[in-house]
């Protein structure tokens, strides 16, 4: 290997940012899952009755279900009975009334990962942002602004509370209970999450935002966050994640649903940097995430764009189902994947509806010893007349010991439709390192730009205080600077 | 200002250049042709500071300073320019954030003004008139699907800008037309300068007729057999290498 790679490579074993723990009393419920825990975490939220069968039902069908194994990753098995299902900060047992009722240590973790939830101090007042730690949402900022325009923004449980009704109607309705082994575990422990609500004709006055951190340890996450915006409504969300840095697994196994109904429009960003593991592939955060969206109605949209830098194991496809006549579904993606990190991530995209369209855009980055894979399906049903897929995938190498695969499965059943597939690998290679520095431009700087080049498609699509922020992460990723 | 003595380096355990001695005066225009494999690429890419090539002897420095200790960027920064004779592609990064972090990395180090973005807009569309290279090749990814004789023509617009100390040209005018060899020599001919110092390694005259060296040698097994004014060029063209003394 040659001089170039090694000390980009020496870069690329960087320390993690956020992996500072924060020393805080939480409760916890044992480790352990059994219909008692299920039993539990539902009385702990004082849920309806109707909600607690619904989770029973999710934890009677999940035992007959097998974990997964078809990834391209290889990991640990999971010891669900080692894991906890539920922590909450001990001071947030009965549910902050205000900020100031928030734990200060809480507060300070947020300022050290740069989300200050004092709302005067957030981005000049252009995103809300709801928090969640551990395994309940602890503050949602400007929610009276956004009520003012109609539009619910809490925290999950705060809605099985006041909008039983919406989530009756819409829990489940995209990402059933029993869609897949770890959708399943999420729907009948899922803690808490964020519910976003627009109605008719809005426009939400300001960007949506999660973050989501796990603290304690040997917990699992399962958040659940749906998003429904009603006929000409549109949003524009983004989540956060990160997590501290633990010799052991942490798993995180969220579900993510969203509804646009006629001529509604919805962008989800995701900055997802969960603590990866070590160098040597200790520890890390196992993302097993059923991401998916329809387009219900006519004329509707949804765009998924997702950066993805963290986590030791990722299992991911946030996916479009196309059934409204002419919606558009959009899947960007960048993954970038080092150390002993697994990527196994995509999108699936199901045309059913006539002349719907869909494009497709993954970058993905593997440096060190990682593996980093796409996997996508488009499907084109016999309904979907004229429908259309754009899918490009792109493979960046640094250095010789990493992997990237692409795994695209097309099937179509409709004579109309028009399917585009490109796919490329390259290498940042020795020459192009050395035609930097012999410019003046130093090694890491010059790895920073050819990567960040190689993602400006997707990058572009990010909310605009986001697209900095992403190409940020990924410098930090790629050179370990600290601070 | 630079003086290379008794150079010595090669290539995974293969010895290429074996005591090379050679010197530049600031103000001079030096020619290095010679046969192939007579280390020639070598010699470029050790001053520039390619890595994989290992110098076992010698010293090679600019200005009193050793440069074969420094980083390849730290002798950009330092003033060594090396034009390359395939420049490659680096797809997404525009030219213009390349040529601008480039400037900023080296004009810094050289202690002038790093210009504004304005400024640097305005010197880097002069320099692409220079060099007659439209301006939405500034918008391209760095030689980006750019032709030979472009891609040649952008390494002479990168050097206009960077207005280094010392210019090195590996075989720049490989795969060059008529029309191409004109515009670069050109752009070399407006950086002569008394306080800087330019060496051309070619294989052909050709280039010769367009900047006129005051030095000619003779790179060949590794070391310089033969130096002289011009004519010594027009002597090589005529009769090859195979007389003087020391080529194999």
């Amino acid at each position: 290997m040659s001089e170039h790679t090694d000390r980009i490579e020496a870069n690329l074993n960087s320390e993690y940012e956020a992996g500072f723990i924060t020393d805080i009393e939480s409760e916890s419920l044992p480790p352990g899952l059994d219909e008692g825990t299920v039993r539990a975490i539902s009385a702990r939220k004082g849920e309806p009755e109707w909600l607690l069968d619904w989770r029973l039902e999710a934890f009677k069908h999940w035992q007959t279900m097998e974990e997964p194994d078809w990834a391209h990753v290889k990991y640990e098995k999971i010891d669900f009975q080692a894991l906890s299902y539920f922590s909450a900060p001990k001071s947030q047992a009965d549910g902050p009334k205000s900020l100031d009722e928030v734990d200060p240590e809480l507060l300070r973790t947020y300022e050290k990962l740069g989300i200050p939830l004092h709302e005067q101090k957030m981005l000049a007042g252009v995103v809300a942002v709801d928090v969640v730690f551990d395994s309940v949402s602890i503050h949602t900022t400007f929610k009276a602004n956004l009520a003012e325009a109609g539009v619910i923004f809490s925290s999950f449980s705060e809605a099985v509370k006041e909008h039983p009704e919406l989530i009756k109607k819409y829990l489940g309705s995209v990402v059933p209970a029993r869609d897949n082994y770890y959708a399943c575990l999420n729907s009948a422990v899922f803690s808490d999450g964020s519910f976003v609500f627009i109605p008719k004709g809005v426009t939400c006055p300001m960007e949506l935002s999660t973050y989501f951190r796990i603290n304690a340890l040997n917990t699992g996450q399962f958040e659940r966050t749906l998003i429904v915006a009603e006929e000409g409504a549109s949003v524009s969300y983004l989540e956060g994640c990160t997590a501290p840095m633990r010799d052991e697994y942490q798993l995180h196994a969220a579900v993510v649903e969203l509804v646009a109904l006629d001529d509604a429009k919805i962008k989800y960003s995701t900055v997802q940097n969960w603590y990866p593991g070590d160098a040597d592939g200790k520890g890390g955060v196992y993302n097993f995430v059923t991401k998916r969206g329809i387009c219900k109605g006519v004329n509707s949209h949804i765009s998924w764009t997702q950066v993805e830098t963290g986590s030791a194991v990722t299992w991911k496809y946030p996916s479009v189902i196309l059934k409204g006549d002419n919606s558009v579904g959009e899947f960007y993606s960048v993954a970038l994947t080092r150390g002993r990190q697994q990527a196994d991530t995509g999108t699936k995209m199901i045309h059913l509806g006539k002349n719907t369209k869909s494009t497709i855009i993954a970058k993905g980055i593997s440096a060190v010893n990682s593996e980093n894979i796409y996997r996508g399906l488009v499907r084109i049903a016999p309904t979907a007349a004229g429908a259309r897929n754009y899918t490009q995938c792109d493979s960046l190498l640094i250095g010789d010991t990493c992997g990237a695969h692409t795994f695209p499965y097309i099937e179509n059943k409709q004579n109309s439709a028009v399917i585009e597939h490109e796919a490329t690998t390259s290498k940042v290679s020795d020459e192009q390192l050395f035609l930097c520095q012999q410019r003046g431009i130093d090694a890491e700087k010059a790895v920073s730009m050819i990567v960040n080049g190689f993602c400006k498609d997707v990058f572009k699509e990010l909310p605009m205080e986001f697209a900095v922020e992403a190409g940020k992460l990924l410098e930090i990723s790629l050179e370990g600077s600290v601070g | 200002m630079l003086k290379v003595e008794n150079l010595c380096a090669g290539i995974e355990d293969k010895s290429i250049l074996q005591g090379l001695n050679f010197t530049v005066n600031a103000g001079e225009v030096h020619a290095i042709m010679g046969p192939n494999g007579a280390g020639k690429s070598t010699f470029s890419y050790v001053l520039g500071g390619r890595p994989g090539y290992e110098v076992t002897d010698g010293t090679a420095t600019l200005d009193g300073v050793d440069l074969l200790d420094m980083e390849p960027e730290e002798r950009a920064q330092a003033g060594v320019f090396l034009a390359f004779q395939y420049p490659v592609e680096v797809p997404g990064v525009s030219n213009m954030e390349f040529l601008k972090a480039s400037v900023e990395s080296v004009y810094a180090a050289r202690g002038w003004d790093v210009p504004s973005t304005v400024a640097f807009m305005k010197l880097a569309r002069e320099a692409c008139a220079k060099v007659e290279l439209p301006l939405e090749f500034l918008k391209r990814g760095v030689n980006e699907g750019f032709s030979g004789g472009e891609r040649k023509r952008n390494e002479i617009l990168q050097m206009l800008l960077l207005q280094p100390k010392l210019c090195l040209l590996d075989e720049t005018d490989s795969g060059l037309d008529i029309d191409a060899l004109q515009v670069v020599a050109e752009g070399v001919n407006s950086l002569r300068s008394p306080d800087r110092g330019i060496v051309i390694v070619t294989h052909y005259q050709r280039l010769l007729d367009y900047i006129k060296p005051d030095f000619v040698h003779v790179l060949a097994g590794g070391k310089i057999v033969k130096s002289g004014g011009p004519e010594l060029a027009l002597e090589l063209e005529e009769k090859g290498y195979g007389w003087i003394e020391g080529v194999a």
